[in-house]
């Protein structure tokens, strides 16, 4: 099976980043810190079938961010983001 | 007392809490497909468009999680999942075979913000579903059939054959009812004898003839597995869709298992 299999959309993330973060995660903006490009990380490639979750720009595939969890507690790297917009509701 | 109260609303914010849902009818579908209506105390309603996700416990503490979407348009108190069961799959096997009324399991929901629409969002809808991706984009037309919408719905809907249709009857009925949305399937393995409809995978020709040159103001959904969502949306942006209204979301190679 290719990679091109397993990819999935950032809606898939909307559980495990609502463990993390209090606003509506998939419809948050980020910047790629790689070709800076910016979209709704319902729109990101997401690949979740490794022991962690590894999130891809769609546009040049640069990583964005990995999230792992276990015993208890979650790790979250966002190197290759360089700014996440978020909704606050007010 | 200001630390209480600060943590108070962080709490009530918080937007996904494991709840219990309780298991009130299973209904069949198709021979692989049922649907759960399911009573959860403190739902807070949802959008069509949204999922939950399903966590099951065995004894030993093991546990499994799924996504599954949310069949039921907004104005539903109950909450509905419409699940495939996949032969090798941990939790769709149990949710469709072995849990009876009054059964509990957990789930957590709804889930996202991005793979939605309501009639605010606009239109003309054009939905594109693969196998039981059609379900989210049902919760859909369901909402748009309720509030009486006159937006411009399309649905092109690809099932290996007539009877893995999900949701055929009301389908019919709403396609064929007024102001309904104009509902074109494409068989892909096996058609009943006379039939003159679509019998291949989709392609960008099929695209064109069901849907053609866009509305400004269209959103496409498109949901169903990994390589027959980016034939379709790659189909749709080649049609001059605009990606950003061309909303995705894939299942992976085997379904929700």
């Amino acid at each position: 099976m290719e990679s091109a299999d397993l990819k999935l959309d950032g809606n898939a993330l909307g559980g495990l980043l609502g463990e993390i973060f209090v606003s509506e995660m998939t419809v948050a903006r980020s910047t790629c810190a790689a070709c800076g490009a910016v979209r709704e990380v319902g729109a990101l490639a997401v690949y979740a079938q490794a022991p962690g979750t590894v999130v891809r720009c769609p546009g040049c595939d640069a990583v964005l961010l990995r999230i792992a969890r276990g015993e208890g507690r979650i790790w979250l790297e966002l190197r290759g983001v360089s700014c996440l917009e978020l909704r606050t509701g007010s | 007392m200001a630390r209480t109260a600060v943590l108070g609303r962080l709490g009530a914010a918080a937007p996904i809490a494991w709840r219990l849902a309780e298991l009130v009818e299973l209904v069949p579908e198709t021979p692989r497909v049922a649907s759960l209506l399911l009573s959860v105390p403190g739902w807070p309603g949802h959008t069509a468009g949204q999922h939950v996700d399903v966590r099951l416990t065995a004894q030993d503490g093991y546990q499994a999680q799924r996504s599954y979407s949310i069949a039921a348009p907004a104005e539903s108190e109950r909450v509905v999942l419409t699940v495939e069961r996949l032969e090798d799959g941990e939790v769709s096997p149990f949710l469709v075979d072995d849990l009876r009324a009054g059964d509990r399991f957990e789930l957590r929901g709804p889930i996202g913000g991005y793979f939605v629409w309501d009639e605010g969002s606009g239109g003309p809808l054009q939905l594109v579903a693969g196998g039981s991706g059609v379900v989210p984009l049902m919760a859909m037309l369901r909402h748009r059939a309720a509030v009486g919408s006159d937006v411009p719905a399309t649905l092109l809907y690809s099932a290996r054959s007539p009877e893995e249709v999900i949701y055929r009857e009301e389908l019919d009925r709403l396609g064929g009812g007024d102001g309904g949305p104009q509902v074109v399937y494409t068989l892909t393995r096996e058609r009943p004898s006379g039939w003159t409809g679509y019998d291949r995978r989709i392609d960008g020709e099929m695209l064109a003839e069901v849907f053609g040159r866009p509305d400004a103001d269209a959103m496409a959904f498109v949901c169903g597995p990994t390589r027959f969502v980016e034939v379709a949306a790659d189909g749709l942006v080649a049609l001059g869709y605009d990606p950003s209204r061309v909303r995705t979301e894939r299942f992976g190679p085997s379904g929700r298992s």
